[in-house]
């Protein structure tokens, strides 16, 4: 149980790379880049979390309860947003790639010239 | 190289790769326990030092207040971006936004969809507000907020045509409020160091009690402004791909 | 620490440890479905079933904060975004 989620945070990192790896599609491979990226969320909050513990708000809780540790929430938080924005410009990019060489295709993409 | 050469050496790649990581993070005290003495401090000390009851967002907007500026500053540069990677390229024509064949027969929308969408949109916005205001007391916040306000502009969209979306959110008013967001919340940090404090250091006084709303001094504030820049930031790139895909097409001039 | 605290949001601990298991083990599995399929608008709603999947998760690790970013984000957002630009190059395409 220590360390069952470590596990899945490195083989959701695999399965991604490998989607990466062997993509023939310019949108296929964003979006196992998104599945990448969510497996950072995933380890962030792992390493963070106490045994028996409530979330970090103390709005009806006394303020001494054992709590999770709010710093890597608040970096997975924005991250979530963040990284949204930043995949919309890459589909930004493969649009207008595809607009230009006329196919999505990773392989074909590199030998074109010009 | 063959696709499935690739493969292989994909595979013989990770499987070093995942050793190497799994070595690393088993190295790691285990899930649940938690040594570090910052989560600790953090939660001890923040309710009695910014009065707000949501440590998250005291970490966000007050301790790290400096990153997240930062991190607002990357989805602005995205959204700079994606109406700069998408605009009208030589060779292209743009049409305008009106009607040309205004009438043919158009199978109107459904009305499953239009009622929907039109009963929805009313609680979202409210909702998406109530998140962004509500930083300090409860799990919400400027991010959340402001992508739930830009939901309810699609919202609108499915229940009408683009050019009511165009109508309701030009681009124009769309990129002053969201210059207004991250201006703003530069300008708060700004403001603390013209009263002689450090950048971003909490100068407002902070409230009675804490966890009401008008407590913790500039986490509130802070938090408005991030939830309007989120929220034209997202409204933006939609936008953006809309007018790609259905105003931008090929040949003229 | 290994009592859970006695709170109105805490279960005992053998029975939240049953529920992130569960689930961690459908996120795997959900990626791994992400990743296997090769259609592209049915790839983008099984992102959004994912996204889902994965809000929950971060409900199960005490994040409710996360949570809610992710819900919104990952099954709203960015599906419509995708949906946009696959409908943008499937016009050029014909």
């Amino acid at each position: 149980m220590a360390y069952i989620p470590f596990i899945v945070v490195v083989w959701i990192l695999m399965v991604g790379l490998y989607g990466i790896v062997t993509s023939r599609d310019l949108i296929h491979l964003i979006i196992c880049l998104i599945v990448v990226q969510s497996s950072t969320y995933v380890l962030l909050l792992g390493v963070g979390y106490v045994t028996g513990a409530v979330a970090p708000y103390f709005y009806d809780v006394p303020v001494h309860t054992p709590a999770v540790d709010p710093v890597v929430q608040a970096l997975a938080l924005t991250d979530v947003v963040v990284e949204a924005a930043v995949t919309a410009l890459l589909l930004a990019f493969a649009i207008q790639a595809h607009k230009r060489f006329g196919t999505l295709d990773p392989h074909e993409l590199a030998s074109l010239k010009g | 190289m063959t696709q499935a050469q690739r493969r292989l050496a994909f595979l013989l790649g990770s499987a070093g790769l995942a050793a190497f990581y799994l070595w690393g993070l088993f190295g790691l005290p285990g899930f649940g326990n938690y040594p570090g003495p910052y989560g600790f401090i953090i939660n001890r000390i923040a309710v009695g030092q910014t009065d707000a009851t949501g440590v998250v967002s005291t970490v966000n907007f007050e301790y790290r207040g400096f990153d997240t500026v930062g991190e607002e500053f990357i989805l602005f540069a995205a959204a700079a971006g994606v109406a700069t990677v998408l605009r009208r390229l030589r060779g292209e024509q743009e049409r305008p936004a009106v009607d040309e064949a205004a009438d043919r027969q158009v199978p109107p929308t459904s009305s499953a969809i239009r009622m929907i969408a039109l009963l929805f949109t009313g609680p979202v916005v409210v909702m998406g507000w109530w998140l962004a205001s509500h930083a300090q007391t409860n799990p919400s916040g400027g991010f959340q907020g402001g992508v739930i306000l830009a939901t309810a502009f699609v919202l609108i969209y499915l229940s009408g045509e683009f050019v009511v979306f165009k109508r309701i959110s030009p681009v124009d008013v769309t990129d002053v409020v969201e210059a207004v967001g991250a201006g703003g919340f530069a300008a708060v940090g700004v403001s603390a160091v013209a009263m002689g404090l450090p950048y971003l250091s909490n100068f407002l006084p902070l409230g009675s009690v804490p966890g009401a709303v008008s407590s913790s001094g500039t986490i509130a504030l802070i938090s408005f402004f991030v939830g309007l820049e989120v929220a034209a930031a997202f409204i933006l790139i939609i936008g953006e791909l809309l007018e790609q895909t259905l105003l931008i097409r090929q040949g003229g001039q | 620490m290994i009592a859970a605290v006695s709170t109105p949001y805490t279960v005992p601990v053998a029975m939240m440890d049953i529920l992130q298991v569960t689930i961690l083990i459908l996120v795997a599995a959900g990626a791994t479905a992400v990743v296997l399929i090769r259609e592209r608008v049915r790839q983008v709603l099984v992102l959004s079933v994912y996204g889902v999947l994965l809000a929950v998760l971060f409900l199960a690790f005490q994040a409710p904060d996360v949570t809610l970013s992710e819900l919104t984000v990952g099954a709203v957002a960015l599906p419509v975004v995708l949906l946009l630009t696959l409908a943008k190059i499937k016009k050029r395409e014909e």
